[in-house]
């Protein structure tokens, strides 16, 4: 019963649990995908897999942003830093993410100018403070990160910064998604779709999953009975044999998203052709580069970028995690060599990392409590 | 700065209508509300943060169950908090 008091409404948990038991056909497996790194969090920290029959399996996505940055992208990050009079900004969570040669923390200690900071404007500050310093900001995240930095390149450009740029890594959650329906490695059932990014996109864009792969979606959000609410809107979407596009978190997420945010972003940026993403390659049309007509802003352009691709360490087996087909605790280096003071693999490195929140919640060996999964 | 956190609006500053005043868990920074230009908050009224803009406007329920979640996650949040604490938003 380790688990079952750990939040305030276990009682309507065991409720949903229960419902959610009673929707398995038997002898039907179902893998669901929680695309989001926030559910991921909440799942291992409240021990819901816990609550599940054995036929339900979650499925960990690749929705945490410092994850999917490949190495090359960090030594790339590094080497624009370490150019004359350049002050790197970046948000904590990218400090610890290993590239071939160190990570941000390594270079900032060997006196390499890096600066945390909490918002795109504390860069655009740190830009109007130093005007004859050159300050990039590391851009990630998905798309609910993507409209600041947009936002932050219109107010430098409306202020006319000419020392303030962008090295833009963000990527969009619809093609990584896609790639992992095309993926012969996954067969999954449905898909627990993102909170925070849906804010921004809406629903929409998931409707393709729907349609054309006959797989449900549930926009989620953050609280454990959220995720358990979406898990049963989900199985009774598959008992009734439909696949739809829903949304749980309607007290958060528009359905047409955030016009504004999206505005935004289409100002400022555009697809690029392809991008590489730890552990799942390259894939198309899947993250942002800024527009030709905001070159000023853009750090690619402004400063030679090496651009070279590093495999990832041997051991680690971060690909496999993000796509789904490994849990952390199966992967070699999980909890020995690889752990949130020495990563390897970025999954171990953000909170967000399904590795870290294995990790973090003791959940290194997976057993399940018997007493609480059906009742 | 993946989460997103509740803060409560106390005031937009004169100069700059797109930034306001805002209080979260008791650390009184200014926000970005630009992104809300379509429907903008009143002081008094919550909305979600995400590294230093304002995402959407939520309930008063909501950012209470969502405060409470995060303050259950502990050292994620406390790091967002610290971040935010160290933020000069102008």
């Amino acid at each position: 019963m380790r688990f079952v008091d750990e939040f305030r409404d276990a009682d309507k948990a065991h409720a949903l649990a229960a419902k959610i038991a009673g929707l398995c056909e038997p002898g039907r497996q179902y893998k669901l995908m929680e695309v989001c790194g926030g559910h991921t969090h909440t799942i291992y920290k409240h021990g819901l897999e816990d609550y599940l029959p054995e036929s339900v399996t979650l499925v960990h996505g690749p929705g945490c942003p410092v994850c999917v940055i490949p190495m090359g992208r960090v030594d790339d990050a590094i080497h624009l830093a370490s150019e004359p009079d350049v002050i790197m900004t970046s948000f904590g969570d990218m400090m610890r993410v290993p590239g071939s040669q160190g990570s941000f923390f390594d270079a900032k200690a060997e006196g390499t100018d890096i600066r945390m900071v909490y918002s795109p404007l504390d860069s655009l500050k740190i830009a109007r403070q130093n005007p004859d310093k050159r300050v990039v900001f590391m851009a990630i995240g998905f798309e609910t990160t993507t409209p600041s930095t947009a936002m932050t390149v219109l107010r430098a450009a409306a202020e006319g910064l000419t020392n303030f740029s962008i090295f833009c890594n963000h990527v969009t959650i619809i093609p990584a998604i896609k790639a992992i329906l095309d993926s012969p490695d996954l067969r999954l059932d449905g898909f627990i779709g993102p909170g925070h990014v849906s804010t921004v996109i809406g629903c929409r864009p998931y409707e393709f999953i729907a349609s054309q792969y006959g797989k449900p979606v549930v926009v989620a959000g953050f609280e454990p009975l959220d995720i358990l609410q979406s898990i049963y809107m989900l199985m009774l979407q598959l008992s009734e044999g439909r696949s739809e596009v829903e949304n749980q978190y309607t007290r958060v997420v528009p359905w047409d998203g955030n016009l504004a945010a999206l505005k935004a972003i289409n100002e400022v940026m555009e697809l690029r052709p392809y991008f590489e993403w730890r552990g799942l390659g390259f894939i198309s049309h899947s993250a942002m580069r800024m527009r030709p007509e905001y070159a000023a802003f853009d750090a690619e352009l402004l400063f030679q970028v090496p651009g070279v691709r590093v495999a990832d360490p041997k051991a680690c087996q971060c690909g496999e995690v993000l796509k789904g087909v490994l849990k952390p605790w199966e992967c070699k280096v999980f909890g020995t060599a690889c752990t949130p003071e020495t990563p390897i693999g970025t999954c171990m490195v953000s909170p967000e990392g399904a590795c870290a929140a294995y990790y973090n919640y003791g959940r290194m060996n997976r057993h399940r409590v018997v007493e609480v999964s059906i009742s | 700065m993946c989460l997103g956190i509740p803060g409560q609006v106390l005031e937009f500053l004169a100069d700059q209508p797109d930034l306001a005043r805002v209080d979260v868990s008791g650390v009184r920074r200014v926000i970005n509300v630009g992104l809300l230009a379509d429907d903008p908050p009143e002081p008094g009224e919550w909305i979600l943060i995400h590294v230093g803009f304002a995402l959407s406007k939520i309930d008063e329920s909501e950012a209470a169950a969502a405060l409470e979640f995060l303050e259950g996650i502990g050292q994620a949040y406390a790091d967002e908090l610290a971040a935010l604490q160290e933020s000069r938003i102008e």
